[in-house]
């Protein structure tokens, strides 16, 4: 639907270059990326808001990179929400229908519709000064769903929220975008973020789209040493979770807690534990294992394994893969505590 | 409790400008209370009358000329960057800087017969002298409103244009109506570029001083207090009103 070819521009600090990708349409897109990668000037240029300095942009096949904003049919959500402070939650949510010159009675059913799913209709005619963060969140989202956008633009929209509002969002949003199927692009530097709602992810750093994938693929297989170092070297796992039990590829793990459905969960490749033979420990996880690589980072040592169809990195000091004989090919037992799990 | 004596003693220092501006109102004000007569006798001078509507004309006049030029270029200083916009801001600041008979003969000399004794250059020179308040006043209002806001609303729809008028004019309007206001009371205060460009039609500050040349201090004082009371009072219900506005 939307694809994004070789875009490249220079703004302030902040700098763009050949930057490629496509959205298909019903997808969830996030662009991870540390603060200062160009994240919020790429959002803007696909606005329409500034104009790449080279590049083109299209929809659904058009070429749309000189369109004004207006023209687009997206619906932009900056970080700070850019709420209209002169008007109330009705009037912010109604703006875009109201320049449509959409029907009282209909602006009315919309706005209603969309608050419902939202839940925030009883904040209809508060200023938005008066609102909590997560308030004021939900109405930009609001806002810019209500005039059905093709494509919306999230500008980290979690960022200014306290934890606990924002695991409760995170969580919404996933409601959300089942419940009213649009096509997204966020853009945000919270890895929790992009492995909860991402259908597909493209690290960004530096200005430049260093890998872009399914969530899986680019966790298991980070393209370069910088992408591993920012996602954090995490293992993702992802599978269909019933109660505290997590089916992926083969493997039956067993969760830290009770869950149902497409799941995905996270682990850290130093809470894994390596082994020759079966061990009998806390650990409540443990699989028999291929060993498909060894990689020496100094002292430590990060190992490619192979358990079922699952792909998983360990951390192990040098001096116990010498110690253990830990080479390609070799067959070693991996297990891990349940609590070590992150559910997402 | 510990008494601040710092700050007390900065505001006894400051209480002297407020003094200042405050003892010479009250002083010409009860004055004129103890001569009644005079300031009734004034009221009904249709002189005086007549030159009272003329400033009171020319500066709404003013006002509104200066809304109308003044809010564009607010907006193209507070949004844009361009070469050359240090010397743009510092044109619009020179007036403040002219000495206003100074001002006067600028003009004359560039519109000469144009503007000569006419409304329109009464207007011509309160507008010189006085527009810089509404436009430094839209500038700083819009610059105050987010762009992100404006870039918001483009994307809901709504062109450049429309983005203005719906976005950006209605959260910088207490800001511009403020400085409007400003421009107002400089218009109606101005005399030394009148003087010069359009002694007539006669507005009430030129006839202050005419009475004040002509017949002394006793005969233009009334004009005064009458000049003043209306200023003030306009003045005070003016900024209320839009004082309202901006905390509504």
């Amino acid at each position: 639907m939307l694809e994004v070819k070789s875009l490249s521009k220079d703004w302030k600090e902040f700098r763009l270059r050949e930057i490629s990708f496509e959205i298909k349409k019903g997808e969830y897109f996030i662009i991870l990326g540390p603060s200062g990668a160009g994240k919020t000037l790429l959002l803007e240029v696909i606005a329409g808001i500034f104009s790449p300095d080279k590049g083109r942009i299209f929809m659904n096949g058009r070429d749309i990179t000189e369109l004004p904003p207006e023209k687009r049919c997206f619906a932009y959500i900056p970080q700070n929400y850019a709420l209209f402070p002169h008007m109330t939650v009705f009037e912010n949510i109604s703006y875009g229908l109201k320049i449509r010159k959409t029907s009282k009675i209909e602006i009315d059913k919309k706005v209603e519709e969309i608050s419902d799913v939202l839940g925030i209709n009883h904040l209809l005619h508060r200023k938005p000064k008066t609102l909590s963060g997560g308030e004021q969140q939900r109405v930009a989202i609001a806002r810019a769903l209500v005039i059905e956008p093709e494509l919306l633009l999230l500008d980290e929209p979690f960022a200014n929220l306290d934890l606990q509002t924002r695991g409760k969002l995170i969580a919404e949003m996933k409601h959300w975008k089942k419940e009213l199927g649009f096509t997204a692009l966020h853009v945000t530097h919270s890895f929790e973020e992009a492995v909860s709602l991402g259908d597909r992810v493209g690290v960004m750093l530096d200005g430049q789209l260093i890998q872009a994938g399914t969530v899986r693929e680019v966790f298991s297989k980070p393209a370069s040493e910088e992408v591993a170092k920012f996602l954090g070297f995490e293992n993702i796992i992802e599978g269909t979770a019933k109660g505290r039990i997590l089916k992926a590829n083969g493997l039956e793990i067993e969760l830290p807690i009770e869950t149902e459905g497409r799941i995905r969960v996270g682990l850290r490749p130093e809470d894994i534990i390596l082994s020759l033979s079966p061990i009998k420990t806390s650990a409540r996880n443990e699989f028999k294992a291929v060993v498909e690589g060894v990689e020496e980072l100094g002292p430590l040592v990060r190992v490619q394994l192979k358990t079922g169809g699952v792909e998983l990195r360990a951390f192990i000091t040098r001096s116990s893969m010498l110690e253990m004989g830990i080479e390609k090919g070799r067959e070693v037992y991996v297990s891990f505590k349940t609590s070590a799990l992150h559910v997402f | 409790m510990r008494r601040n004596y710092t700050v007390a003693f900065f505001a006894l220092m400051g209480s002297f400008l407020v003094m200042y501006v405050v003892i010479p109102l009250m002083v010409i004000l009860i004055k004129q209370l103890s001569d009644l007569e005079m300031l009734i006798k004034t009221l009904h001078d249709p002189l005086v009358i007549k030159a009272l509507r003329n400033s009171l004309f020319t500066a709404t006049a003013t006002a509104l000329i200066s809304l109308l030029f003044g809010v564009p270029l607010g907006y193209v200083l507070a949004r844009k960057n361009f070469p050359g916009k240090s010397i743009v801001q510092a044109v619009v600041d020179v007036p403040v800087v002219i000495p206003h008979s100074v001002v006067g003969i600028m003009l004359l000399v560039t519109f000469s017969s144009a503007i000569l004794d006419s409304y329109t250059g009464i207007i011509a020179a309160m507008l010189f002298v006085s527009a810089p308040f509404t436009i430094n006043a839209a500038r700083d209002g819009f610059s105050a409103v987010d762009e992100k806001l404006e870039h918001v609303a483009r994307t809901l729809g709504a062109s450049q244009m429309k983005a203005f008028f719906t976005v950006s004019l209605p959260m910088a309007l207490s800001s511009i109506l403020s400085g409007a206001i400003m421009t107002w009371a400089r218009a109606i205060s101005e005399v030394g570029a009148i003087l010069i460009v359009a002694y007539y039609p006669k507005t009430a500050q030129v006839l202050v001083m005419e009475y004040f040349n002509n017949y002394g201090l006793r005969s233009s004082r009334p004009i005064s207090v009458i000049l003043i009371t209306m200023s003030l009072t306009i003045f005070i219900i003016l900024r209320w009103l839009v004082g309202r506005k901006a905390n509504a």
